[in-house]
């Protein structure tokens, strides 16, 4: 090969890399991450977005929303809304102690062939054999498990709504992780299915992409203990992600699973 | 002669009648501006690994006013809250009070009483952090050996919320 074909594969690679992992972005922005007072709430945006945090694609839908309240029960959101661009809702934090929000879902997607045409369904596990036409051919079934996560704590934080379920790709804080500070490093724990997932890249991007000309992500990876460790550049709200795949679909017309973990954290300046 | 001697010895070797004491004076700059809050101020000790010894003051708004609505703006004394005081249960006699105006102002803190407490002998920072509504937020931080062997003048300065910090100790 010509060493100058080289180059230019070379740079055509370098050029279709970073929109290849440019995907859409899940994520929920809390208007504070630390509270305390008589009556405090927050104010939450849930949003699908190209920029950090800016919502210029699809609203997040709320039906999906879990708010774990510092004793482990369940609590309400408020003000709920649903926009073009971005879902909003209220929550007023009437305990002390660490709130978990989260948009958990999780189902199927099929791809197939009718009448030569290419066809996608996305649904519960239940609604597929009626959604799929007899006639389908080539039906490809993949299962999917999303959570997106952000955190904040009233007055003393606590660790019990940070309990994992056991089930998906869950982050388990070993850092107290409303309480992350510029260039002090974070420790954090995956979990897949409750065992700790090792050998999981995690990048943490900030946000404001708008205002700069690279997404700027920091990475690390996972241990064998699930574990991993970042130190934040500067002080701002982060997006931290990490996917991964496995055979652990739970269906049996579906063979692969395919599993996402997303939160939004809060870094003040030391 | 000697009986005087010998008692001025026993006076030398005898405790201290005066307790070791911390004289402390925190200058809050006067603010050029329109809208002007006075500042959530915070006065803490720390020790080597950054945990509290000591809390010795925290001045905020305690009460609904037009300077705040009373413990709702304590975390932004960001590492004040972070450090220990979102575990107070505020008020704390002796160490919560109002806002305070620009100018000098002298705190005197003495060895075995609140808020200062026993504190071991051994390395510590005072830390001061003022965070003002519309405005910013400053830590100066003075380290310090308590008691140490002789009296100590140590001073540092802030360069927007807050002006010279002198800490004078006496053991």
């Amino acid at each position: 090969m010509h060493k100058r074909t080289l180059k230019w594969i070379v740079l055509a690679a370098a050029i279709a890399a970073p929109l290849a992992v440019q995907a859409h972005k899940m994520w929920l922005l809390p208007s504070a991450t630390n509270v305390a007072g008589a009556d405090p709430w927050v104010t939450v945006d849930a949003a699908i977005s190209n920029d950090l945090f800016h919502p210029d694609h699809h609203a997040a839908s709320l039906e999906q929303l879990v708010i774990t309240a510092p004793d482990g029960q369940t609590a309400k959101p408020a003000n709920e809304a649903v926009g073009k661009y971005r879902s909003v809702f209220d929550l007023q934090l009437n305990q002390q102690g660490t709130y978990k929000l989260a948009l958990v879902s999780s189902g199927l997607s099929a791809s197939y062939e009718l009448d030569g045409q290419k066809r996608r369904w996305r649904g519960k596990a239940d609604e597929l054999r009626s959604a799929i036409p007899r006639a389908a051919k080539n039906v490809q079934v993949t299962a999917s498990s999303n959570r997106v996560e952000t955190f904040i704590s009233n007055g003393k934080p606590n660790d019990t709504a940070l309990k994992p379920t056991g089930q998906g790709l869950e982050l388990v804080p070993v850092t107290r992780v409303t309480d992350l500070v510029a260039g002090e490093p974070a420790t954090f724990q995956l979990l897949l299915d409750g065992r700790p997932a090792g050998d999981l890249k995690v990048s943490a991007i900030a946000g404001a992409t708008r205002y700069r000309n690279a997404q700027d992500a920091i990475t690390a990876q996972t241990g064998s203990d699930g574990k991993f460790r970042l130190t934040w550049p500067h002080a701002g709200m982060y997006w931290i992600n990490a996917t991964t795949q496995d055979d652990n679909s739970g269906s049996k017309f579906a063979s692969k699973r395919r599993l996402s973990y997303t939160a939004t954290l809060e870094v003040l300046p030391e | 002669m000697r009986r005087l001697l010998l008692s001025c010895f026993a006076l030398a070797l005898a405790t201290p009648l005066v307790a070791a004491e911390l004289n402390l004076t925190v200058q809050i700059p006067e603010q050029k501006v329109a809208e002007y809050h006075r500042p959530y101020t915070a006065i803490w000790i720390e020790r080597a690994d950054r945990s509290v010894a000591a809390q010795l003051a925290v001045w905020y708004a305690q009460k609904d006013s037009k300077e705040g609505a009373g413990n709702k703006w304590l975390p932004d004394l960001r590492q004040w809250w972070r450090r220990g005081g979102r575990e107070l249960a505020l008020p704390v006699d002796g160490v919560s009070g109002a806002t305070r105006p620009a100018g000098q102002h002298q705190l005197n803190f003495v060895d075995g009483q609140a808020p200062l407490g026993t504190l071991a002998a051994g390395d510590y920072v005072l830390v001061v952090e003022a965070a003002r509504e519309v405005g910013g937020r400053e830590v100066v931080r003075v380290p310090f050996t308590w008691p140490g062997a002789t009296t100590q003048h140590l001073t540092a300065r802030g360069s927007s919320e807050l002006g010279a910090v002198s800490l004078d100790i006496n053991p």
